[in-house]
Order: C-alpha cells, then sequence, then structure tokens
C-alpha cells in the first residue's frame, strides 16, 4: 500500500461488483454519498471536481432510471457525460463488444459507466481499456451502484447496517440486484434472507450466506427491511410463476404480509415496480414505511461517490492493480 | 330454541360379527363395528348397541371403503359417457367411497371455478366422496405452470396432466419446483411421447403379428428414470401412474430405496391380463399404457407383493360405443374399472401372491396416505367409509349390469371371486347389492 494512501482507499480501478469489496472501502462509498445527499437538495448542486473529465455512459441493454440516474451524477460533478444507446447502433451492425470497447477507448475517456444484459460482460469490457469502468449492470450478476444506495438509504434511517435482518422477495434467479445486495449485506454484518417460490430461486444460493425461505409468513418474521424485486412480465405467464394472480397472493408485498415483519420494518423496492404484482400500492406509497423514492434520491449521491473515487483515483496516479 | 343434536340423536348402525380388515393398524378379526353418524365410533371385539340398526356381516369382510386415486368422470365435458352421478354409482357398486378424477374435462380442471364446480356437483349427488386433480400445465398443454398454490387451497389434490406426460423436461423440473414451493403431490403419466410416437400397443410380437406401430417398455422407465433424476434435484412428492413394465417398477424400487419422496400405483388390467387380451384386434384391450409381456406382468406382481406399488387404481376411462368400435389405430386408449376394482386386485390374494390385508392396503390406506386424505381407516372417530363384502363369493363379470354409462372393459365375462355387499359412505349406504 502505497504511503499517504489510508486504510479505506479504493484499491480498485474498477467498480465491477460488490463481491470483492472490503468494509472500509464499501464504508467510504457510503460516507462520501451521504454528503453528497445534502449538496444535493440545495439549490445549487453543482460542483467542478470533474471537470474536464469525460464520462460515457454506454448501455447495451434499456434502462431509463440508471442512465438518467448516472447523468446526473456525473453533470453535478462538472464533468462531460455522453450517452450511447449502443443497443441500436453498433450491436445492431454486428461490431463486437470488444470492438466496441476499443472504438470507445480510443476517444479517451475517464470513465466508462457500463450496462450490458450478459453476465460477465462488463469485465470483459473492462480488460480492453485503459479507464474506469463502472458497471451499471451486467445480466444476473451485479449491479453494485444499486446495492450501495441501497445500504446508504438503510443506514440513513436506521443507523446502522451491522446486525440487520434484511429479507430479498421475489426473482433472486434472475436478479443482479440481489446478488449485489446479498454481498455487499454480508460484507457489512446484516442477516440476509431471501423468500421466493422455488422456480425463482437459484441452486446452492445458500452458499452465498443466505437464508431461503418460500413462504412470505416465515420469510418476512421479524425482519428489519423488505426489499421487494421486479418480476419481469415475460416470468409471470406460466414460465416461472404461474400468473400475476397468484403470485401477488403468496409473493405480492402487502400489509397482511408485512404484519410478520418488525412494526418499524421499512420497504425497499429497486425500480420500476409492477404495483400488483410483486407489490401494493397501498403499501409502496407508505410515506412511513416505503424507502422507494428515497431510494431514487440517494441514487444520485451514492453514483456521484463513485464516479469520484473513481475518477479521482485515476487522476492520483494511485490507482494500483 | 332448538335443542342440541346430541350423540344420541346420530342414527347407528352396527356391522356384527364381522372380519374385520384394516390395514392400517394391522387389524384381521371377528369383531363388530358401530357407527354413529358419519363417524365410526367403535370397533371391538363384541359391542352392544340399544337403538342401532343390526346388520349380521357373517361370513363378510369388512374393510375401509376402497379410495380410487386415478378416474375419468367425463364431467364437466362429455357427460354422454359418464358424469359425477354414473360415476358415483358405479363407484358405489364397487365398494369404492373416495375417488380422485383426473383434470382431462373439457373444460379441464386448470382453473379454481372448474374445481369449485366439480365439488358442488359432488355434494349434490352425494355418492363416493370425490376429489380432483387440477391440471400441472394451463389446458393440459405442458408448457405453462398452472396456479397450483390457488387451486390447491382450493381443493386440488394433486398436479397432474391427466393421460398425457409432462414432455418437456426443463417445464416438468419447474411443475416439480413450484409444486415443491407449496408441498404438492405431482403425478405423472410415464411414457416419453417423442418415444411411443402414434404407438397403440407393446412392442412385441403381438404386434409385429397384428402390424400394428408399437409403444417400447423403455418409454415408460425413460419418463420415469428422468423424472427421478428431477425429483432428486427438486425434492418435490412424484407419484408415477399406472406402471406396467418391470423396468419401471425396478427404477422405483431403487428411488424408494435412496429415499425419493416417490410413490406408484398399477391397474388391474397390468397385473390381470398381459398383451395377449388384445388378440384379434380388441379395442377394449387398448390401453395406455399399452398392455405388456407376461414378464412385465409378473414383475408388476412381485412390485406389488414387496411393496415398491404403494397403490392399485382403477384407471377408470369411459368410452362410449362410438370411441371403442372403431378400428384398432382410431380406438380411444382406456378401460372401465370401477365396479371390477376389487374382485380383479383380489385374484392377487386368491392367487397366493398376498394377504388378503395387503391387497387391502393397496386399495386404502395406501392411496390415502399418498394423497393425504383422512380415508382408509377403521378406527374409532374416522370418517365412516366402509365396504362390506363377500371375498370368497363367484360371480362372472357382465358389463351389461355397470352402472357406468359406458362399458368399455376386456373383462366381460371373466369369472371372478370376491363380491361386494354393501358400500357405506359418511355412514350413509349408497349401495346394497340385491340377492
Amino acid at each position: 500500500m502505497q504511503a499517504g494512501v489510508c486504510d479505506s482507499a479504493f484499491r480498485h480501478r474498477h467498480l465491477l461488483g460488490i463481491e470483492g469489496l472490503s468494509p472500509a472501502e464499501i464504508e467510504r462509498f457510503l460516507d462520501l454519498a451521504d454528503g453528497y445527499v445534502e449538496l444535493n437538495r440545495q439549490a445549487e448542486k453543482k460542483r467542478s471536481l470533474l471537470r474536464g473529465r469525460t464520462i460515457i455512459n454506454c448501455f447495451f441493454e434499456n434502462s431509463t432510471r440508471t442512465r438518467t440516474s448516472f447523468e446526473v451524477a456525473g453533470k453535478r460533478l462538472g464533468a462531460d457525460v455522453i450517452n450511447m444507446a449502443v443497443a441500436v447502433s453498433s450491436m445492431v451492425k454486428g461490431e463486437t463488444l470488444i470492438d466496441t470497447a476499443m472504438t470507445l477507448n480510443a476517444m479517451q475517456p475517464d470513465v466508462l459507466v457500463v450496462r450490458h444484459p450478459e453476465s460477465g460482460a462488463v469485465q470483459l469490457l473492462s480488460e480492453k481499456v485503459d479507464c474506469a469502468v463502472v458497471n451499471a449492470g451486467d445480466g444476473s450478476h451485479e449491479h453494485p451502484t444499486q446495492a450501495l444506495l441501497d445500504a446508504l438509504t438503510i443506514r440513513r434511517r436506521k443507523g446502522r447496517l451491522q446486525g440487520l435482518t434484511v429479507a430479498i422477495c421475489g426473482d433472486i434467479l434472475h436478479s443482479r440486484v440481489a446478488r449485489s445486495n446479498i454481498a455487499l449485506l454480508n460484507t457489512m454484518g446484516a442477516r440476509v434472507r431471501v423468500v421466493a417460490p422455488r422456480t425463482l430461486l437459484p441452486a446452492e444460493i445458500e452458499r452465498l450466506g443466505v437464508e431461503a425461505f418460500h413462504d412470505m409468513g416465515a420469510g418476512l418474521a421479524d425482519v428489519d427491511i423488505v426489499m421487494m424485486l421486479r418480476l419481469q412480465s415475460e416470468r409471470m405467464h406460466g414460465s416461472f410463476v404461474p400468473s400475476t394472480r397468484e403470485y401477488f397472493h403468496f409473493y405480492g408485498l402487502d400489509y397482511d404480509k408485512l404484519r410478520a415483519a418488525k412494526p418499524d420494518a421499512l420497504i425497499m423496492h429497486p425500480g420500476p415496480m409492477n404495483r400488483g404484482v410483486e407489490i401494493g400500492s397501498e403499501v409502496a406509497d407508505d410515506i412511513d414505511r416505503s424507502l422507494i423514492r428515497a431510494q431514487v434520491e440517494i441514487g444520485v449521491a451514492v453514483r456521484m461517490a463513485c464516479l469520484e473515487i473513481l475518477a479521482r483515483d485515476l487522476g492520483d496516479g494511485s490507482s494500483a492493480p | 330454541m332448538k335443542g342440541r343434536i346430541t350423540a344420541e340423536d346420530l342414527p347407528r348402525l352396527l356391522i356384527r360379527g364381522v372380519r374385520l380388515l384394516d390395514p392400517q393398524s394391522g387389524l384381521d378379526a371377528t369383531g363388530d363395528l358401530l357407527i354413529e353418524g358419519e363417524r365410526i365410533a367403535a370397533v371391538a371385539g363384541a359391542l352392544a348397541a340399544a337403538d342401532a340398526q343390526v346388520v349380521e356381516g357373517e361370513g363378510l369382510c369388512l374393510a375401509p371403503g376402497l379410495v380410487d386415486m386415478r378416474v375419468q368422470l367425463r364431467e364437466p365435458g362429455a357427460e354422454h359417457m359418464e358424469s359425477i352421478e354414473s360415476g358415483g354409482r358405479a363407484a358405489a357398486a364397487g365398494g369404492v367411497t373416495t375417488m380422485a378424477a383426473l383434470p382431462n374435462t373439457e373444460p379441464p380442471v386448470d382453473n379454481v371455478s372448474v374445481v369449485e364446480f366439480l365439488a358442488r356437483r359432488a355434494r349434490e349427488v352425494r355418492l363416493a366422496k370425490i376429489h380432483t386433480y387440477a391440471a400441472a400445465t394451463t389446458g393440459l398443454a405442458g408448457k405453462q405452470l398452472t396456479e397450483m398454490g390457488l387451486l390447491a387451497a382450493n381443493g386440488a389434490i394433486g398436479f397432474t396432466d391427466g393421460v398425457k406426460a409432462i414432455g418437456d423436461a426443463l417445464i416438468m423440473r419447474r411443475v416439480l419446483s413450484y409444486a415443491r414451493t407449496f408441498d404438492l403431490l405431482v403425478v405423472q403419466h410415464p411414457q416419453e411421447p417423442s418415444l411411443s410416437g402414434a404407438g397403440e400397443v407393446n412392442e412385441g410380437e403381438t404386434a409385429t403379428r397384428l402390424g400394428l406401430a408399437a409403444i417400447p417398455p423403455a418409454a415408460e422407465v425413460i419418463m420415469v428414470e428422468r423424472d427421478l433424476r428431477l425429483v432428486a434435484i427438486t425434492g418435490a412428492r412424484y407419484h408415477a401412474a399406472h406402471l406396467s413394465t418391470a423396468v419401471a417398477v425396478e427404477a422405483i424400487r431403487r428411488a424408494k430405496a435412496q429415499g425419493l419422496p416417490v410413490t406408484c400405483d398399477t391397474a388391474p388390467p397390468y397385473f390381470a391380463l398381459n398383451e395377449t387380451a388384445i388378440g384379434d384386434y380388441r379395442t377394449f384391450a387398448k390401453l395406455s399404457p399399452p398392455l405388456r409381456s407376461e414378464w412385465d406382468r409378473r414383475a408388476v406382481v412381485e412390485g406389488l407383493r414387496d411393496g415398491t406399488v404403494d397403490a392399485i387404481a382403477s384407471d377408470h376411462a369411459p368410452w362410449d360405443q362410438d370411441s371403442k368400435r372403431l378400428p384398432f389405430s382410431s380406438a380411444a386408449f382406456g378401460i372401465v374399472g370401477l365396479e371390477t376394482l376389487l374382485p380383479l386386485s383380489l385374484e392377487l390374494y386368491h392367487n397366493g401372491h398376498m394377504s388378503l390385508l395387503d391387497v387391502i392396503a393397496r386399495l386404502t390406506c395406501n392411496p390415502a396416505r399418498v394423497l393425504r386424505l383422512p380415508a382408509g381407516r377403521l378406527a374409532q372417530g374416522a370418517p365412516a367409509d366402509l365396504v362390506l363384502f363377500d371375498p370368497d363369493r363367484e360371480w362372472r363379470v357382465s358389463t351389461e349390469e355397470f352402472r357406468s354409462k359406458s362399458k368399455n372393459a376386456p373383462f366381460d365375462g371373466r369369472p371372478v371371486r370376491g363380491r361386494v355387499v354393501r358400500t357405506i359412505v359418511d355412514g350413509r349406504t349408497i349401495f346394497r347389492q340385491e340377492g
């Protein structure tokens, strides 16, 4: 470790996942982001920390929320942000992912924010470029900034992560949000449960350090946080679950099921929500217990922290390994 | 103010001096049984009950009413072949007090409203108790899961695509996995459809001589073996229906030894007949799975004897004449079986393969255990669902006398031993043999 770099220095060039981050590294993201939450509430939101830096949002999969969040974050730090909707350009023309990476690299960006429908694709791309890469979601693998924003949202309301019990409910099988959250919450000393029908749970999920439940009543018993996941529409009609009606009946979050959780349990959802499928409106819109809108707000702050740490560390030349 | 109904007000029936057979407890002794209202009030060596109607049971056996875990009742959709009522009468005459109906009706039982319709019809008819399986996949099409959780909550006792196999391995895995989520039973028609193809009889000399398209025994065991692998990774409760081959019986035997949660049944034609019953293109002997070789038949008997095969079901499949009086290839698969279930099963006893108690177990407590029904027991407090039968009475099967609307059985004229004398459901006599 280099002299002068404190213990919590971020030791990685990229942010590809939560897996492998130390508690101190995670704390550093959260602490820095915490300050940005306040900044973002002021009338004058703009900083010039990243002036002159170029950030390219490179989304190989449709996204509105995450892409916008990263764009706002980059602009508030003074960077030049370019959005590339790759889904409708190079991929259609048959360019390989590596060729696209080389092309982007030649434009000398400082940070690439990449989302891709295939697990592992963001890492592959990161190996071919000279700049920092932020994984904005790769297939069913990781979505690290979502886990960080979820963690900060919880920490701001509960004051801690250590010792909390968090139930992640729904389509665990296909969820990168679930995988990143499991890694982060376990690293920070929370207890993690997953709750889903068996068709939506991957094999040996317990090996990731979670307790698996198939019944909401048992799974939500005495939890502090209920984290609902989106069920993709193509999985609703008989392939993984029989119908939205049955899914909501057994796994949709409503006050009846929430009663099993602690009285002050809070509700989260990464969005976009399917109301009446995985979550009922009365619960989603409960201003005392739902953190869903807070998650969106904190998302911008967390992405500002990520961009700052990656771009600044790169500039300092302390970007081992 | 209305007075409360007390035990003294309930109708009482005392069956006296009968051979009591309760395979659940191993009871096989002469004694009396008292029914009060809908329940068994007492089972003992000698009972006295004032005001009770008395049935003298000397020379007869009294067993739990038969639990037939595989019937087709054709209602809704094909009531000209069978209905809840005619099927109920056939069951009553056969000593069957509980039936589990397949979901291959029209419309199929793949949504809650059909389950509720069947429950209402069964309540109206008030004969044998009727439970229904629901479809495992929507429209029995083998593609999309049904609302198993809601269907089970509304009374479906298991999930199956009826007379069709769930052929796609990925779909079957999800069916099992989803069923396991709610601890539900999945029943498979074990025949690999891509191998059985358009086959209609067992592969071998008979098929070759008759020039009929054949189904190899491997079609059954391939599906069973595949399913057992899927059961191993999902942990679901799995039941293989109407096993007909030696190799499939052996596969289940091994799976049970490994501790997998699997059960299976067979039907009388698979231990009472072999492929030669097809004779000269007799469509009444056209079954799915097909009648097999003598070697397979003996293996099925052995499976029943050693307990590998848990249950005997009638596999009652009513068809009208238009469906059977056709060239062999065009005729429908299946035979009626409710009214011959007991005497054909008793052949296993009369031929010395099994004890009477063991045969009765395959027809009562075993299928009740697979279906998790509170039936199949002669015990105080149990539902008074009973069959009184003469185990030795000799008679000839006559399909003309069947209560079933359909007469498609290959057993017409067969001399059998053992006849139902009286059938009781919830304390009510629903059938009495005249003479």
